[in-house]
């Protein structure tokens, strides 16, 4: 007798248990399919609803952001309710999981799919080799476009980088220090679509007896010098758009080079000039080897965005007396001429130029990083 | 464990969903735009239907992209008014310079305006093999039949025979434009013949001012006037078979006849005594710039060869006072076994959508009155039989609805019947280089040659 009571409550407790159990179970169910009902109802509207535009775009925005939130806070939720050794093999993966997923779905398919298409004909029906690849390496536009692209590489981040140190030394003895630095900075501001759009100004060209109102040949043209048509003439016509690109970028170079001179320590340079460096020597020997990771970031930033130049290009020639460049004939190619292939392969050209800069770049910055 | 088993499996699932709904955002995007495959899933199919006419399509919007911008966006506009207001239907008009380049993209990101306004029947042929175009009902191809003169449904046919496109504002191209002031000062005549205009062209020079205003700079379609001309003397050169060889590349680009016509062009174009400015100053001019030197005072130059659109490019001086101030003639024939060709070229309105309003659109499109308004602000033909050619504003304009709708003879813009690569693409820029004087005409030839797809 006095044993039953507990034999009672025995099953009972079990009981309790198991609905308890039951009853976790159905929530951490049912609050992921609730979630996902919501955001699929979302989807639903934003996909069919005659909605006005501007009502679309705010429930797409607060859908896109509160979508991501909820499934955080639900995978989150969920994986707080597992035991704590599988909590910690579990959670990384819920928040680095989605970012790789949305990288490799928009950026590693995508660039292993053009690779594969480079094989392939102008609608990706037939496999012809290396075809695109014979055709971007002998085509004469091809020729002079990957000549441009090194002109950009080395001219530009040459230039842009050189201008940027030796600004930044300068200013920094200056006493109009900030003002120039905005001013030189200023450029940095502006797209290169508008850059462009000011310097075909600079650049016009009137035909001879006629008001030139180009600043160019304005000046040529006091001193009886007839007008000289700078964007038809290569590679004039190329330098001349480098000009554009290191007005831009120069006042970039010079403000993380300029961050970077400040860190170097007083004691260096007074321990150098002790021992009797000139001024020269000590930029040279002290300063330069001190701030070289930062020269070095700074100059692959800069020649990546040589490599990929494209709007200046357009928006002042459009690619016409020789002024091409590898990616204003890649997007030629796949969207004007419809040739997937060769768009394909010149991309993948790119992505070839590009990848050592980046991994010299990647590399600096982990060494920095310390 | 089993329980452990199920949470481990909804996170994983979540995790995907999580993937998911961070890059699914721009999906209304995609939505909103009508790719072939994708609509008729809520809108009932309207091509076995066909509900056009003045249905009541109040709330209905259309959307419809085209290359011109400005003042011509402005007349278009006005033009398709009496469509809103029949209908309550809304047009959504956006246009842009390179609109040929943009479509593109819009195309491939699956969201194209519903209705395009193609200046290329190149760029139909394209997106019609590629499936993104819906074939008309059979009702606007009857309209067309019943409106239009022969041969401007088989410009809005496909390869696959099935036609797509309804032609609106047409243009005729190779007609000269000079200042007639200056002529009646002069005592100039209008020439006949080629060897007339030699004649007279060279008598302008004599007189101190270079004959041709030419200016072939536009956006990203920079050289298109190049081609038109080059078209135009092959038309007359080569003849209407020698002209469909050498289009439809039975001959190759550097054929003897080509070269001819080539020639014949840069005997006027490179030499800096007929044209204003020279080389240099021909590349780097906006066509629709170039003929503004004809009005200046003194006269820059006085000649130009253009479709009859550019009216709309002149000073607005001229432009009020346009019967008065410009004289036109068709640019003579130079063999004379081919006599005088015309070219004619045009918009062609192509669905991306397969929607109720969007035929009711284009089916507005093939009737007269789609063109009244433009009409009367100049700047527009149009090819309709039906049409009251006394409500153009000006008499070029009448003179020139007539020629279109008269002709028996006429052949559309070479250029664009070409492959994408070579009409908008090589052609263009290589004569680009030939002009500026980068390259000579052999190898000019040579290398669109190369670029044909094979």
């Amino acid at each position: 007798m006095a044993i039953s009571p507990a034999a009672g409550a025995e099953p009972q407790n079990r009981l309790t248990q198991l609905g308890a159990g039951l009853g976790r179970f159905a929530v951490s169910l049912f609050v992921p399919i609730v979630a996902f009902l919501v955001l699929w109802a979302g989807f639903v509207f934003l996909k069919d609803s005659g909605a006005p535009k501007i009502v679309i775009v705010l429930v797409a925005i607060a859908w896109g952001v509160g979508g991501t939130a909820t499934l955080y806070i639900v995978a989150n939720w969920l994986t707080e309710k597992l035991p704590t050794v599988w909590q910690s093999r579990i959670l990384p993966f819920v928040f680095v999981g989605p970012a790789i997923a949305i990288l490799t779905f928009y950026l590693l398919v995508p660039a292993i799919l053009t690779v594969w298409g480079s094989f392939f004909n102008a609608t990706g029906a037939k496999f012809v080799g290396l075809d695109n690849f014979v055709y971007a390496f002998t085509n004469s536009e091809m020729l002079s476009a990957i000549r441009n692209n090194v002109l950009w590489l080395v001219l530009g981040t040459g230039f842009s980088t050189g201008l940027g140190l030796v600004i930044a030394v300068l200013v920094e003895r200056s006493r109009i220090n900030r003002l120039a630095k905005t001013l030189i900075f200023l450029p940095m501001a502006i797209s290169f679509v508008g850059a462009s759009v000011i310097w075909r100004f600079v650049y016009s060209f009137q035909p001879a007896g006629q008001p030139q109102i180009g600043l160019f040949n304005a000046i040529l043209s006091q001193f009886g010098v007839g007008p000289v048509s700078w964007l038809t003439g290569e590679p004039l016509n190329t330098i001349l758009f480098i000009v554009i690109l290191v007005w831009g970028q120069a006042g970039f170079a010079m403000v993380i080079i300029g961050a970077a001179l400040k860190g170097v320590p007083d004691e260096i340079l007074e321990a150098g000039r002790i021992d009797g460096a000139g001024e020269f020597q000590i930029f040279r020997k002290i300063i330069i080897p001190t701030i070289w990771p930062t020269i070095v970031t700074v100059a692959t930033t800069i020649a990546i965005l040589t490599l990929k130049i494209y709007d200046i290009i357009v928006a002042m020639t459009n690619g016409n007396f020789n002024t091409q460049v590898i990616a204003t004939l890649q997007w030629k190619n796949a969207f004007t001429f419809f040739d997937a292939g060769r768009g394909s392969a010149l991309a993948v050209i790119l992505l070839i130029a590009v990848t050592p800069i980046m991994w010299y770049n990647l590399r600096q910055f982990r060494n920095r990083a310390i | 464990m089993q329980r452990r088993l199920i949470l481990v499996a909804t996170t994983t699932m979540s995790i995907v969903l999580a993937a998911c709904g961070g890059g699914a955002t721009p999906a209304p995007s995609t939505a909103g735009g009508a790719s072939p495959s994708a609509a008729g899933g809520s809108q009932p199919a309207p091509s076995t239907g066909g509900s056009t006419g003045t249905a009541d399509l109040t709330g209905k919007t259309i959307t419809v992209g085209g290359a011109f911008v400005d003042t011509e966006a402005a007349a278009f506009a006005a033009t398709i008014k009496p469509f809103e207001d029949a209908t309550g239907a809304k047009v959504v008009y956006n246009g842009d310079k390179s609109f040929e380049q943009n479509l593109n993209v819009q195309v491939q990101a699956g969201n194209p305006p519903d209705v395009a306004l193609l200046p290329q029947p190149g760029g139909m042929k394209n997106y019609a093999k590629q499936g993104k175009l819906f074939p008309l009902p059979a009702d606007i191809t009857a309209a067309i039949d019943a409106n239009y003169g022969a041969g401007w449904k088989d410009l809005g046919t496909a390869e696959d025979g099935k036609v797509y496109g309804v032609f609106h504002r047409v243009n005729l191209k190779a007609q000269v434009f000079y200042p007639l002031a200056v002529f009646a000062a002069k005592g100039y005549t209008v020439p006949t013949t080629w060897d007339e205009l030699k004649a007279l062209e060279d008598k302008m020079v004599a007189d101190g001012t270079p004959p041709w205003c030419i200016g072939i700079e536009s956006g990203a379609a920079t050289g298109w006037p190049s081609t038109d001309w080059v078209e135009e003397i092959m038309l007359r050169t080569a003849g209407k078979d020698g002209y469909d060889a050498w289009v439809t590349h039975k001959v190759p680009f550097n054929d003897a006849t080509v070269k001819k016509a080539v020639t014949d062009l840069m005997d006027i174009w490179g030499n800096p005594k007929y044209v204003y400015g020279g080389a240099q100053y021909i590349v780097q001019t906006n066509f629709g710039e170039a003929p503004k030197a004809a009005f200046d005072n003194p006269p820059k130059c006085l000649l130009t060869n253009q479709g009859t659109f550019i009216t709309s490019f002149f000073p607005d001086a001229v432009k009020k006072d346009l019967d008065k101030q410009v004289g036109v003639f068709t640019l003579p024939s130079i063999d004379p076994q081919y006599g005088t060709p015309a070219e004619v070229g045009g918009d062609q309105a192509v669905a991306f959508a397969d929607r109720p309003e969007v035929w009711a659109f284009l089916k507005f499109l093939t009737t007269s009155k789609s063109g009244e308004s433009w009409q009367k602000a100049g700047g527009a033909l149009f090819p309709y039989k039906d049409q009251d050619t006394s409500l153009y504003s000006t008499a070029l304009d009448k003179a020139f609805a007539k020629s279109i709708v008269d002709a028996s003879f006429v052949r559309f813009d070479g250029s664009d019947a070409m492959p994408a690569a070579v009409g908008s693409g090589t052609f263009w820029s290589e004569m680009v280089k030939l002009v500026s004087g980068s390259q000579n005409i052999d190898t000019t030839l040579a290398n669109i040659e190369a670029s044909w797809p094979k």
